[in-house]
């Protein structure tokens, strides 16, 4: 029944939005960590959304086509921030530490966004189930 | 005998249904890179569906079909403006597109009820 496969749609949504927080937690989170070299420098992460177009593409045991998923999490590649601080214990031989590539700006707006897109498809469910439990009031004597 | 008490609105509400899927896939991937909204065309799919025989279950063990082909109805929807990546999803289109489908929805729901309580009252012979 379509009904349904609504929630199961929307409920993908909500766990790739959910990633997706995550995601942006974890950049704030190391937004200021330093490291020694810029290979070691933490790299915002960016989840990359799919669309589940067949049952092929759809995870182990959900039945949603349709719905979305997490394909991947990349690394932003920008490059880290260099800052000339020999004083600091993680500085390189050159008195160099290397802050990560996370703008604190633009990743609140991400979260912004993401919220937004959680409590869309939130109210997506609430009307399905709504409609559902018209739908059985047709019984009522 | 009770064949004709809901007339097209049983059908309709398995379409509008449908319509409601379709129309919450392209909410749930709102975000999603290159993904093509759609839309199912409801009144071409209905006089379709009204037009045609649906197959006739001639056994009890025969399985009746949908009357309908989800996929071959599907149209895509053309966005007022492009996105950078690829994705025709514009949210606060398909929220009113999902709000109104889901009025329709009791629209239909309440052709069946008038149905039901039309039966209901035939039987109590009130």
């Amino acid at each position: 029944m379509s009904i349904n496969n609504i929630f199961g749609i929307a409920g993908s949504a909500l766990n790739a939005q959910m990633v997706r927080m995550n995601a942006t937690a974890s950049n704030l989170a190391n937004a200021d960590t330093v490291a020694s070299s810029a290979e070691e420098a933490f790299r915002a992460k960016r989840p990359v959304f799919q669309a589940l177009l067949s049952e092929q593409q759809t995870n182990q045991g959900s039945q949603y086509v349709g719905g979305v998923k997490v394909a991947a999490l990349l690394e932003d590649q920008t490059a880290p921030g260099q800052i000339y601080d020999p004083s600091n214990p993680k500085a390189d031989a050159n008195g160099i530490i290397y802050l990560s590539n996370v703008n604190e700006v633009s990743e609140m707006v991400d979260m912004m966004a993401s919220a937004r897109s959680y409590q869309n498809n939130v109210e997506v469910i609430n009307t399905a189930r709504e409609l559902m439990m018209r739908t059985l009031d047709l019984t009522k004597v | 005998m009770f064949d004709s008490v809901f007339g097209i609105h049983e059908r309709a509400l398995e379409l509008r249904s449908q319509r409601m899927e379709i129309l919450s896939r392209n909410i749930a991937n709102a975000d999603t890179p290159n993904f093509k909204a759609r839309d199912l065309d409801f009144s071409k799919v209905l006089s379709e569906t009204k037009d045609s025989q649906a197959i006739q279950a001639t056994h009890a063990g025969h399985i009746g079909g949908s009357g309908l082909s989800r996929t071959a109805d599907m149209v895509y929807t053309i966005p007022f403006n492009s996105s950078v990546d690829g994705n025709t999803v514009e949210l606060s289109v398909e929220q009113a597109k999902y709000g109104r489908a889901a009025a329709e929805y009791q629209t239909t729901l309440r052709f069946l009820e008038g149905g039901m309580s039309a039966v209901r009252k035939a039987l109590r012979g009130e």
